[in-house]
């Protein structure tokens, strides 16, 4: 098939006619930076295991496909910012993966110089602004975010992402209705993986359909199978057309699944193993992306091998360094507790 | 060929039992497979492969318990496709220790005797605290333990294991992971005179709900004249666990300290946990119960008789000694035990108290102390303004600054937010170093 061969819209809510669609090399670069976070979630696990990463570590994989559909959709200066489990979100907004995983290991080469760990890390280069450990608090900051491109004008929209088990936080409601109030560029990001840590949804949310939540604002919201990268980079792609356009919030509830336990002490036992393996099996998206591009777009399997290979030395390099990187020194104890600037009694700026 | 190692499978384990190998040696394994299950002090977990092959070798058998984190478990021959082997631990020290000890820190030599219990047993903080909360819930029904994961889930930090199977949903009660609702919610229904137990998974969170607890439970029986009480215990981990870094890693103590209308209570040891927290469920008023992490599966010698109980307010000697007073609580007792110890076999003779609450704070017993000792040395996990060690500082000003020798010393967490990484974060802690200094500082040894 042909590289600008498009595909119809499956997402529902979907204008009639639009054929968003996904070209080759978009599906591409989709199917790279899935099996990027994939394989270098594989690795944090295994060095978690060997003692080399400490406390929490909240893997993302099963949810590739929500960030990378996501991102597809942005423009440098749009912004990320998320909760505790943002190792995928900041490969894909395009940090270093070495600079991650050092940080994972608590390591000066770390984005946060080993002092955030696995939940806390950011770049403003990247657009990320974290990173955050205190369930559903992301949410008011990505409004801010949003706040911030109203403010100035500068047509630059927030992706405010959160699990369905943070959506029932009081300050979420005091941020979606905030956000439709000032008509602020946000698109919230509902990342329905089923549990929040042992608590599955149905036993946490009276809602039914999270998709709705926004709708008291008028918020408009679509339910998205997160499952498939196509689908989550088509109604990305309208949500941030309405967002841009100035029309205000907009909320997508991606159907997602972790395959790991909520964290790395997660015994897990909430749920059936049969349950995991077959969302593995019959909904993987990084193995339906390949099949895709095999069968839709005649990609061979040598020319897939190169991306594996290409991945998998990015992530045994991103080890590699976070091992070899020194922790940080004494005296980093006592930096970036408050900024000293002295210019602020000098005078303006 | 691929070694499988002992994993990690919680932030605070550094060993475990090998509770059942489900691949036999020969079988062809493939990532995701679940080869074997292991017991940690929280859970039993299921460990997947990560690497595809042949199972080789088993090394460690099933049943064996006490096996170190990274020891290797197995040996696995792998495919054409197998991951090349976890490269070798890092030159940089690996990051294990825990910030505090593991172990219990010898029995006190001679200490004050409390009221005699009689028999006791050893037993761990988590399971003092889940027999004290049984206990309690079985004397009343208006008691109810209410949080996140506390059902079903047998509890974050398994806590509540148990509970629900004896108490039923409508009193071991999970809740959706909204603690302002339901921390309200609460203390709102304690208005009407039954008497929750909020468990925050941990303090960090209760930040979410602080409101309700200071501006709601702690002013009401005071803005209504008395009319209207709030018996309500709001407990859960508290301080630095290990590895969690800025935003799970925090002493609430003075915070709450500092509010009347609250009483603040944190336990150390097994007995302390179950003796406070049965006279906290019991209490007319707001409590707020400060556990720690890393002691839940700490074991201590706790009196078996059924009705024993600690007084809220009363402070314990845990030494005795004559020399220099260190005033401690929660998890700090044990560093001061320890640093104690160290000390003696250093000539210097020193009294532990370990405060079990800090409003009401004990005075008159660290006062009696001090005016012994004449020195004084305060140890707290927390940071130093406006901390707990100030407060006790000040309390010696006012009541018996003429018996001091030297000026006391606060020994505290630094004046930083929780770094991660494993270096920073044991600098940040008290170390026993800092501990044996300060005793030395103010006994001018
Ligand atoms: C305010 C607050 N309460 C509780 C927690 C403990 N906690 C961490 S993650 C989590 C579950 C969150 O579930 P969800 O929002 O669905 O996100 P997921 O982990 O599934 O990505 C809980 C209860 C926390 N970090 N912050
Ligand atoms: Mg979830």
């Amino acid at each position: 098939m042909a590289e600008t061969a498009t595909r119809k819209p499956r997402g529902k809510g979907a204008p009639k006619g639009a054929e968003p669609g996904i070209s080759k090399p978009e599906l591409t670069r989709a199917y790279r930076d899935m099996l990027l976070i994939r394989r270098f979630e594989e690795k944090a696990g295994q060095l978690y295991g060997m003692g080399l990463i400490g406390g929490f570590c909240h893997l993302y994989i099963g949810q590739e496909a929500v960030v990378v559909g996501m991102q597809l959709c942005l423009k440098p200066g749009d912004q990320v910012i998320t909760s505790y489990r943002d190792h995928g979100h900041m490969l894909a907004t395009g940090m270093e993966a070495r600079g991650v995983m050092a940080e994972l290991t608590g390591r000066i080469g770390g984005y946060s110089k080993g002092k955030g760990g696995s939940m806390h890390m950011f770049s403003r280069e990247k657009g990320f602004y974290g990173g955050h450990g205190i369930v559903g608090a992301q949410v008011s900051l990505g409004a801010g975010l949003a706040f911030a491109n109203w403010y100035r004008e500068d047509g630059a929209v927030a992706v405010t992402y959160f699990g369905e088990g943070a959506s029932n936080q009081g300050q979420v409601y005091e941020s979606l209705n905030l956000a439709a109030l000032f008509k602020l560029p946000c698109i919230f990001v509902i990342e329905n993986n089923k549990y929040g840590m042992g608590t599955s949804v149905d036993r946490a949310s009276a809602s039914k359909d999270l998709s709705k939540n926004g709708s008291p604002w008028g918020i408009p919201g679509e339910q998205v199978n997160g499952m498939d990268v196509i689908a989550v980079r088509e109604a990305g792609e309208r949500a941030v057309a309405h967002c841009r356009a100035g029309n205000g919030p907009y909320l997508l509830e991606m159907k997602t699944y972790r395959y790991r336990g909520h964290s790395m002490s997660d015994p897990a036992k909430y749920r059936t193993r049969e349950e995991v393996q077959k969302m593995r099996e019959q909904n993987d998206c990084i193995e339906t992306a390949r099949r895709l591009l095999i069968e839709q777009f005649g990609v061979t399997e040598a020319e897939l091998k190169v991306i594996d290979d290409e991945v998998k030395a990015i992530v045994q390099d991103s080890a590699d360094f976070a091992q070899t990187s020194p922790e940080p020194d004494e005296s980093e104890l006592w930096t970036d507790v408050l900024i000293d600037d002295a210019s602020v009694v000098a005078g303006g700026r | 060929m691929t070694q499988i190692l002992m994993p990690a499978l919680s932030p605070t384990m550094t060993e475990g039992k090998l509770a059942r190998w489900l691949k036999k040696e020969g079988e062809t394994i493939k990532a995701g497979d679940v080869i074997a299950e292991i017991e940690t002090d929280k859970a039993t977990m299921e460990v997947e492969a990560v690497d595809e092959g042949t199972l080789t070798a088993i090394l460690v058998p099933e049943g064996t318990e006490g096996v170190s984190v990274n020891t290797p478990i197995a040996e696995l021959n792998g495919g054409a496709t197998a991951a090349k082997a976890a490269p070798a631990a890092a030159p940089a020290p690996a990051p294990v220790a825990a910030p505090a000890p593991a172990s219990v820190p010898a029995q006190p030599r001679a200490a004050v005797a409390e009221k005699d219990w009689g028999p006791t047993k050893s037993i761990t903080v988590r399971e003092a605290l889940r027999d004290a909360m049984a206990v309690e819930m079985r004397a009343s029904k208006d008691v109810f333990l209410i949080g996140e994961e506390v059902g079903q889930y047998q509890g974050a930090y398994k806590i509540s294991q148990g509970l629900l199977d004896e108490f039923g949903p409508k009193r071991v009660i999970d809740m959706p992971i909204t603690e302002h609702g339901f921390t309200g919610m609460a203390v709102g229904a304690a208005m009407t005179g039954l008497r929750p137990i909020v468990e925050f998974m941990t303090f960090n969170f209760s930040m979410q709900a602080i409101d309700q607890i200071i501006n709601s439970a702690a002013k009401t029986l005071y803005m209504s004249g008395g009319q209207l009480g709030c018996p309500i215990v709001f407990r859960g981990a508290n301080g630095a666990a290990s590895r969690v870094a800025a935003q799970h890693s925090q002493c609430y103590a003075s915070w709450y300290a500092h509010c009347p209308g609250l009483k603040v209570v944190a336990p150390w040891s097994a007995a302390d946990a179950k003796g406070l927290l049965r006279a906290a469920i019991r209490d007319p008023n707001p409590v707020i119960f400060l556990e720690n992490e890393i002691l839940y599966g700490q074991s201590f010698e706790m009196p078996v008789a059924d009705d024993f109980i600690l007084p809220i307010g009363k402070a314990k000697v845990e030494r005795e000694g004559t020399d220099v007073t260190i005033v401690a609580f929660s998890i700090m007792v044990g560093l001061a035990m320890q640093a104690a110890d160290a000390l003696a076999a250093q000539g210097i003779s020193a009294e532990v108290i370990n405060l079990r609450s800090l409003r009401p704070l004990d005075t008159e017993t660290i006062v009696r102390s001090v005016k012994k000792t004449n020195r004084l040395v305060t140890l707290e996990e927390g940071w130093p303004f406006a901390g707990i060690g100030s407060e006790v500082a000040m309390q010696i000003m006012e009541n018996c600054f003429d018996d001091l020798d030297a000026p006391p010393v606060r020994v505290h967490g630094l004046d930083i937010p929780m770094p991660y990484a494993a270096n920073l974060e044991k600098l940040a802690l008290p170390r026993i170093e800092q501990v044996i200094d300060a005793a030395k500082r103010v006994t001018y040894k």
